[in-house]
C-alpha cells in the first residue's frame, strides 16, 4: 500500500546541497506533514518524492517497491500544487478527468469517476465552469478532485492553503482532514504554518536547513522537543527562551517555558512590565518587557484579566512544565 | 489623475500627432477615391472626365485580377502556415536552456532587421540565382541541375523570403507567450500522466491559441500588401504567376499609366482587405476575448 521510504537521500543543486543525507519512513494511512520555516528543502523534499527532481544519491522506496528512477506519472502519486496548476482552457470537468484521459481509461468508468470526486467535494454544479470562473477554494477543490480520481498510492500537497484567505484556511484545513478520514490513504502535506501541521498531522517532520529535526505527533512535539529550535517552532505563541543566570539556577543552558505555562500573579519570582497585550477574547497574549531573562515574555492569560501596556506585573512560571536544554541546544 | 483638468490637457496635447496621422491618413484616401471615378491616363492627361464606375468595370473584368486575388490569398495563407508552423518549433527549442541563448536568440530576430528590398535582393542574387546562387552551386554539387526559382516556381519562391523575414516575428511572439507558462501546470501534467506529446497538445498550444491570434492578425495586416519582395525579384512575372493585388495596382497605374483605373483597384484592395479581417476576427477573434 501507501508507504515511502526514503534512505540516504540527498539533494545538490550545483555546489550546494539542500538535502543532506536524510532517512524517513512514511506509514500506510499516515497523515505526515512536513514543516520548517521558509528554504528548510521541504518542498524539494515532496518533489524528490513526487519524481518532480532527481535525487543525487539515496534510494526513494514506494509501496515496497525502488522508485528512484521510476517517471513521476508511474509512481502512483498524485500531487496538489501551490498555484493548483489547473489547466486554464479546461472546463472543471475535463480537468478533473485529464489524469484518466491520459491513462486512456474508458468514457464511462471516467465519468463515473469524475462525478464521484465532484460528489465527494461539493463540485457538482460547477464541473461545466472554466477554473478562471471560480473562487480560490473551489479551485483548491478541483485540484484535490483531480488527485482524488486517479486513486495514488499517496497524496502530496505543497504548501496547498497558502492562496487562500484565512477563513478559507481554516474550513479546507478541516475538509483535508475529513477527506483523509474518509480515504485513509497516505497524504504528505508541505507547510510552513505550524498550525496546519499541528491540526492535521498524524506525524510532523520538523526541518531545517535540510536536517530532520524531529519527527513526531503533534503532542510529542509540543510536550517533548528534541531541541531548541523545534522548541522554538513549534507552538504558538512561540515558547519563552531564557537563557543565562536564570537558565543556570536549572543547570541548563536554556531553558524554555510556554505561554500558557506562566501565570499573572501578585507575587511571583519575575517581574517586568506590559508592553502590549492582545486581547483575542478567549485569552490575552501579554508581552512583558524588562524581566532581565529575555528581550520579552509571553505570556497567555485568562481573556478577562485586565491588563494594559505600561502596567508592572509579577510572573509566576510553572515548573512542572519547564524544559530544559544544553549548550548544544539538545533537550537534557 | 483623471481630473478635468489632466483630461483637457491630454487631450490638447494628442491633438496635432491625431490631426496630423487623420490627414496622412484621410488625403489619400481621398485621392484615391476621387480618381477611382475620373478617368486620368498619364498618356492622355487633356482628356479628363467622369466615368462612374468604368474604371471598377476594368479592373475586376481584367484576367490578371483573378490570378492575383489568388496570389495574395495564397502568399497569406502560405506565409502564415509556415511562420506558425516553424516558429513554434523555433520558440520551444530557444526555450530550452543551452549555451549562448542570448546570441542564439539575437541571431534568430535578425532577418527582421533587414529591409525587404534588400532581404528580397540577396535572396535573388546569393541563394536563388541559377548560375552563380548558392542553391545552384549544392544542387550543382550533388550532381544535379540546377533549378530556376524564380521562373519555375515564382509564388512559392516569394513566399519562401517572405517567410524567411516574417518568421523571426512570429517566433519572438511565440516564445514570450510559451515563456508565460506556468511551470507547475507542466509538471502536474507530468505526474497527471501526460507524455512530452501529450502535453504539447493539451498544455502548450491551448496555451499559444492566444499568441498564434495575434501573429495571424497582424501578419495578415502585413502580408496584404507585400510589394517590394515581388519588384525586385519577378516583377510579377512570368506573366502574373506571382503578381498580387498591390503589385497589379501598382502595375496599371505606373506601367500601364493608368491611375483612375489603379486607384479603382486600390480601392478594390482596401475592401477585400476589410473582408477578410472581418472573416478571421469572427474565426479567431474569440481568442482574444479573456
Amino acid at each position: 500500500m501507501g508507504t515511502i521510504t526514503l534512505n540516504q537521500v540527498t539533494k545538490s543543486f550545483g555546489d550546494v546541497q539542500v538535502i543532506p543525507p536524510l532517512d524517513l519512513s512514511i506509514e500506510d494511512g499516515e497523515f505526515v506533514v512536513f514543516v520548517g520555516p521558509s528554504g528548510c528543502g521541504k518542498s524539494t523534499l515532496l518533489r524528490l518524492i513526487a519524481g518532480l527532481e532527481d535525487v543525487t544519491s539515496g534510494e526513494i522506496v514506494i509501496d515496497g517497491r525502488p522508485a528512484t528512477e521510476v517517471p513521476p506519472a508511474r509512481r502512483g502519486l498524485a500531487m496538489v500544487f501551490q498555484s493548483y496548476a489547473l489547466y486554464p482552457h479546461m472546463s472543471v470537468r475535463k480537468n478533473i478527468a485529464f489524469p484518466l484521459r491520459m491513462a486512456k481509461m474508458d468514457k464511462a468508468e471516467q465519468d463515473r469517476r469524475v462525478d464521484h470526486a465532484a460528489r465527494i467535494l461539493n463540485l457538482t454544479d460547477y464541473l461545466d465552469r472554466r477554473p478562471g470562473q471560480l473562487s480560490g477554494g473551489q479551485r483548491q477543490r478541483v485540484a484535490i478532485g483531480r488527485a482524488i480520481v486517479r486513486e495514488p498510492q499517496a497524496f502530496l500537497f505543497d504548501e496547498p492553503l497558502s492562496n487562500l484567505d484565512a477563513a478559507l484556511r481554516v474550513g479546507m484545513r478541516m475538509e483535508i482532514s475529513e477527506l483523509h478520514a474518509q480515504l485513509a490513504t497516505t497524504m504528505v502535506y508541505v507547510t510552513h504554518d505550524q498550525v496546519e501541521a499541528m491540526t492535521m498531522a498524524d506525524k510532523i517532520v520538523v526541518l531545517r536547513a535540510g536536517h530532520i529535526e524531529q519527527v513526531g505527533t503533534p503532542l510529542d512535539l509540543y510536550h517533548q522537543p528534541r531541541n531548541v529550535f523545534v522548541a522554538g517552532f513549534i507552538g504558538s505563541p512561540t515558547m519563552n527562551l531564557i537563557e543565562g543566570p536564570e537558565a543556570a539556577k536549572h543547570d541548563a543552558h536554556t531553558i524554555g517555558i510556554r505561554p500558557e505555562h506562566v501565570a499573572v500573579t501578585d507575587d511571583g519570582p519575575w517581574q517586568g512590565t506590559v508592553g502590549v497585550a492582545e486581547h483575542l477574547g478567549s485569552d490575552t497574549f501579554v508581552h512583558v518587557h524588562g524581566t532581565g531573562l529575555a528581550e520579552t515574555l509571553t505570556v497567555r492569560v485568562p481573556g478577562d484579566i485586565a491588563v494594559r501596556h505600561g502596567d508592572a506585573v509579577r510572573l509566576t512560571p510553572d515548573l512542572a512544565c519547564l524544559h530544559r536544554f544544553g549548550d548544544d541546544g539538545l533537550r537534557l | 489623475m483623471a481630473t478635468a483638468h489632466s483630461r483637457t490637457a491630454a487631450r490638447l496635447m494628442l491633438a496635432p500627432a491625431t490631426v496630423l496621422l487623420l490627414a496622412w491618413m484621410l488625403i489619400p484616401l481621398c485621392m484615391t477615391l476621387y480618381y477611382s471615378f475620373r478617368r486620368y491616363r498619364l498618356l492622355t492627361p487633356e482628356r479628363q472626365g467622369w466615368v462612374g464606375f468604368r474604371n471598377y468595370e476594368n479592373f475586376l473584368t481584367n484576367p490578371a485580377f483573378r490570378d492575383a486575388f489568388v496570389n495574395t490569398l495564397i502568399l497569406v495563407v502560405g506565409v502564415l502556415i509556415i511562420t506558425i508552423v516553424l516558429g513554434i518549433l523555433l520558440a520551444i527549442l530557444l526555450d530550452q536552456p543551452m549555451f549562448g541563448q542570448g546570441i542564439v536568440r539575437i541571431l534568430v530576430i535578425a532577418p527582421f532587421f533587414v529591409m525587404p528590398t534588400v532581404s528580397a535582393l540577396v535572396w535573388k542574387n546569393m541563394f536563388l540565382n541559377p548560375v552563380n546562387g548558392l542553391f545552384a552551386y549544392a544542387a550543382k554539387g550533388m550532381g544535379l541541375q540546377p533549378y530556376d526559382f524564380l521562373s519555375q516556381a515564382p509564388l512559392a519562391s516569394i513566399v519562401g523570403i517572405v517567410a524567411w523575414q516574417w518568421l523571426p516575428f512570429a517566433t519572438l511572439i511565440l516564445l514570450t507567450a510559451i515563456q508565460s507558462l506556468d511551470s507547475e501546470q507542466m509538471e502536474a501534467a507530468e505526474m497527471d500522466g501526460a507524455g512530452p506529446l501529450a502535453r504539447f497538445r493539451f498544455i502548450t498550444l491551448p496555451h499559444l491559441s492566444r499568441a498564434i491570434t495575434v501573429v495571424v492578425l497582424i501578419q495578415t495586416i502585413f502580408l496584404l500588401s507585400i510589394f517590394a519582395e515581388i519588384l525586385v525579384t519577378t516583377n510579377g512575372g512570368p506573366g502574373t504567376a506571382s503578381t498580387n493585388l498591390t503589385y497589379l495596382v501598382y502595375v496599371e497605374s505606373l506601367l500601364n499609366y493608368d491611375v483612375g483605373e489603379g486607384s479603382a483597384g486600390g480601392v478594390v484592395a482596401i475592401i477585400l482587405a476589410n473582408i477578410v479581417a472581418i472573416f478571421l476576427m469572427r474565426a479567431i477573434g474569440k481568442n482574444l476575448d479573456a
